[in-house]
């Protein structure tokens, strides 16, 4: 007759027909599915693999740029990446939230950062060199997870549009900064403008790439993109990236490092060179600049937390057992 | 590895006059961690002026297999509504 919200998804993994039509038509009528419907195993699994591996990627994120706090050039500089580093925990939380309603415990999920087994973006695992790496950052890595995350919002299951709707109204101050910062360091000194191209020049071909691999080899795509829980291809996404930066890169006054791109009158697109899906590749099997360096990180700051995390618990056992006496 | 803390959902009342409204969940080991942290985490940007928790293992809900039969009452009494009523011309304030 009722359901607890968090046991609501019970013994109905084995939904038979009638449940699976019923799923489907929720999906043809673009209606969301929430965390106590009946759902197909392999959706369900697919979905904790892509929220999970989001989430990583937000709270492995905020390393690189975490990494210039201390160094910002002024207080309010500081300030403001101290702010979005902050924005980045919360949309890791807000996605393991999200990923927990379909039975998987959070402490599973960061485990499988951990071990290696979970995924997270391959673009976190280049250094921030220079204090322009943290514009560069804002404006093209944040500039592209916003084209990836906002047709999320409109994803088939509910607890994730929902995060999603939170996060990209979040994400466009933090596009805005990097912006901002590539243009004061692009109109300032000689050297500053050095700086910024050289950021551009390390960090344009990783953001292209974020968009995962090419659609010819992409295997996720068609029954993803039935579920609703992918919107648009990796191509088509990687397009509308690169559509919209270059004009700003022009408006910087910096030069995208890709001698064969090109604008297409007839697409009314623009054209780029070959990507090095090598690079991509190694960087995702664990050879990037900084991999190792990364996950230690992770995992050093949950093994040093270990002890405030069990006082907590301790301080609220005690707390509960005091007031039951009262 | 210790048993992860337990569950809350957040409730938020976005401006004084509007009712809570369910915002999503959190992590905490108790109901001031979990104030603290619902702060913290859904309420950055002045979303709200006052925050419930509660654990989410007390929060009951429908069945959703059932909805159909349990709302079921509700559906056939259109003349719950005003619509259903037949205003003579002429007649105001009704
Ligand atoms: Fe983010
Ligand atoms: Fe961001």
């Amino acid at each position: 007759m009722y359901t607890s919200i968090s046991d609501g998804i019970d013994g109905n993994a084995n939904g038979g027909d009638e449940r699976e039509q019923a799923f489907n038509a929720r999906l043809d009528r673009a209606m969301k599915i929430e965390p106590s419907d009946w759902m197909p195993e392999a959706y369900r699994k697919t979905l904790v693999r892509q929220i999970s591996q989001h989430a990583h990627s937000e709270i492995v994120g905020m390393l690189p740029e975490g990494n210039w706090i201390t160094r910002a050039p002024s207080l309010h500089r500081k300030l403001i990446l101290l702010a979005k580093v902050q924005d980045e925990a919360g949309h890791g939380l807000y996605l393991y939230s999200a990923g927990e309603t379909l039975g998987t415990p959070r402490d599973e999920m960061v485990a499988a950062l951990h071990s290696g087994k979970a995924k997270y973006s391959s673009i976190f695992n280049y250094p921030t060199l220079a204090w322009a790496d943290v514009g560069a950052i804002g404006w093209l890595v944040d500039g592209a997870a916003i084209i990836n995350q906002i047709p999320l919002t409109r994803c088939s299951y509910g607890p994730y549009a929902r995060a999603m709707v939170r996060i990209c109204k979040e994400e466009s101050f933090h596009q805005r900064q990097g912006f901002e910062i590539m243009w004061t360091l692009a109109h300032g000194t000689t050297a500053q403008h050095a700086m910024a191209q050289d950021a551009l020049d390390r960090w344009w071909w990783p953001s292209v790439m974020m968009f995962g691999p090419p659609d010819s080899e992409s295997t996720h795509n068609e029954q993803s993109q039935r579920w609703r829980i992918k919107l648009f291809t990796n191509d088509e996404l990687r397009r509308k990236f690169i559509d919209q930066t270059v004009p700003q890169s022009e408006k910087l006054g910096l030069r995208i490092p890709d001698p064969q791109l090109r604008w297409n009158e007839r697409t009314q697109h623009y054209e780029i060179g070959p990507i090095d899906w090598e690079e991509f590749y190694r960087v995702i099997k664990g050879d990037g600049p900084c991999n190792k360096d990364r996950l230690q990180t992770r995992i050093d700051a949950w093994e040093d937390g270990a002890w405030v995390r069990e006082a907590a618990t301790e301080h609220a056992r005690k707390r509960a057992e005091r007031s039951d006496a009262a | 590895m210790t048993k992860g803390w337990p569950q809350w959902e957040v409730f938020v009342r976005s401006e004084a006059g509007l009712a809570h409204k369910h915002v999503g969940s959190l992590h905490a080991a108790d109901v001031r961690m979990a104030l603290e942290n619902a702060r913290d985490l859904y309420t950055r940007r002045n979303e709200g002026v006052s925050i419930w928790v509660v654990r989410s293992e007390d929060v009951h809900a429908t069945d959703p297999d059932e909805a159909e039969a349990f709302f079921e009452p509700s559906e056939d009494k259109r003349y719950r509504f005003p619509t259903s009523y037949h205003v003579p011309e002429g007649v105001e304030h009704l």
